[in-house]
């Protein structure tokens, strides 16, 4: 199964919602596609909820820093929801998960938004 | 390429073409091997990471997709442990100049994680020249003693 993907708006925050697996092939990119389209319509604050991501390989970790520095540098926030063990230990070996702010619950996260 | 002794089973020895379609189905093969070698579901996940990399070496980086050169996957393995052998035909690579991706300055970079993750995953991680050419990454991985 590859990555499946829902976006939504919640005030100004737009939750990415996927599913699935994020490796190299299609599962990246329809990721970075999905990104690349909310950030033509102007939305830079991104939520991606990984609770339903069972699996990302190297390829997935590149894809959510290219997406981070890509936010980031136009300025924008992207922040991480919903990590399963597996995923949170893959960011806490790559020393990702002090690059990135990672929340368990979505009303937290979209509180912490500026 | 030499992987299995007398007394190991032998679990896959198959070819596979340059295409990702081929990393789906070796990462299968592995981890159907590693299951029936009785490895837990911790550890399952742990060898097929390493080896769904290791995969997505020989294919993109090895042979770069290329339709005449070939993957070729052993797998075997004794009571406790499982052997993995992976080889492409690619220009070879030499890993001591592989940046270190928990480097500051690397840590933002898009790729470069693929050896590291293996090496977090696998007890064993020698990654050596094939003969005639290309690059032969053997990863071993010993189940894990309950307490």
């Amino acid at each position: 199964m590859s990555v499946k993907l829902n976006s939504r708006q919640v005030g100004d925050v737009t939750v990415l919602d996927l599913a699935g697996r994020i490796t190299l092939g299609e599962g990246s990119s329809t990721m970075r596609d999905a990104l690349k389209e909310v950030l033509a319509q102007g939305h830079n604050k991104i939520l991606l909820n990984l609770s339903e991501v069972s699996y990302i390989d190297s390829s997935g970790i590149g894809e959510l820093v290219s997406a981070f520095t890509t936010v980031t540098n136009q300025g924008g926030q992207l922040k991480l929801n919903g990590l399963n063990k597996r995923v949170k230990d893959l960011l806490q070996i790559t020393k990702l998960y002090t690059v990135f702010e990672v929340f368990d619950e979505e009303s937290t996260a979209m509180r912490s938004y500026k | 390429m030499q992987l299995r002794e007398e007394s190991e089973k032998e679990y896959v020895n198959q070819q596979f073409e340059s295409t990702l379609d081929s990393v789906d189905r070796a990462e299968s093969l592995i981890m159907s091997a590693a299951e029936a070698a009785g490895f837990d579901e911790d550890d399952l996940h742990k060898i097929g990471m390493a080896a769904r990399e290791c995969m997505v070496n020989a294919v993109v980086h090895g042979n770069r997709y290329n339709a005449n050169k070939k993957v070729h996957l052993q797998v075997s393995g004794g009571d406790d442990y499982i052997k993995i052998l992976i080889a492409d035909q690619g220009e070879g690579f030499d890993i001591a100049k592989l940046p270190d991706p928990l480097a500051e300055e690397n840590l933002l970079r898009h790729s470069g994680r693929g050896i590291f993750l293996i090496r977090a995953f696998m007890d064993e991680v020698d990654v050596r020249p094939a003969s005639p050419h290309g690059t032969e990454v053997l990863l071993v991985k010993k189940k894990s003693v309950s307490e």
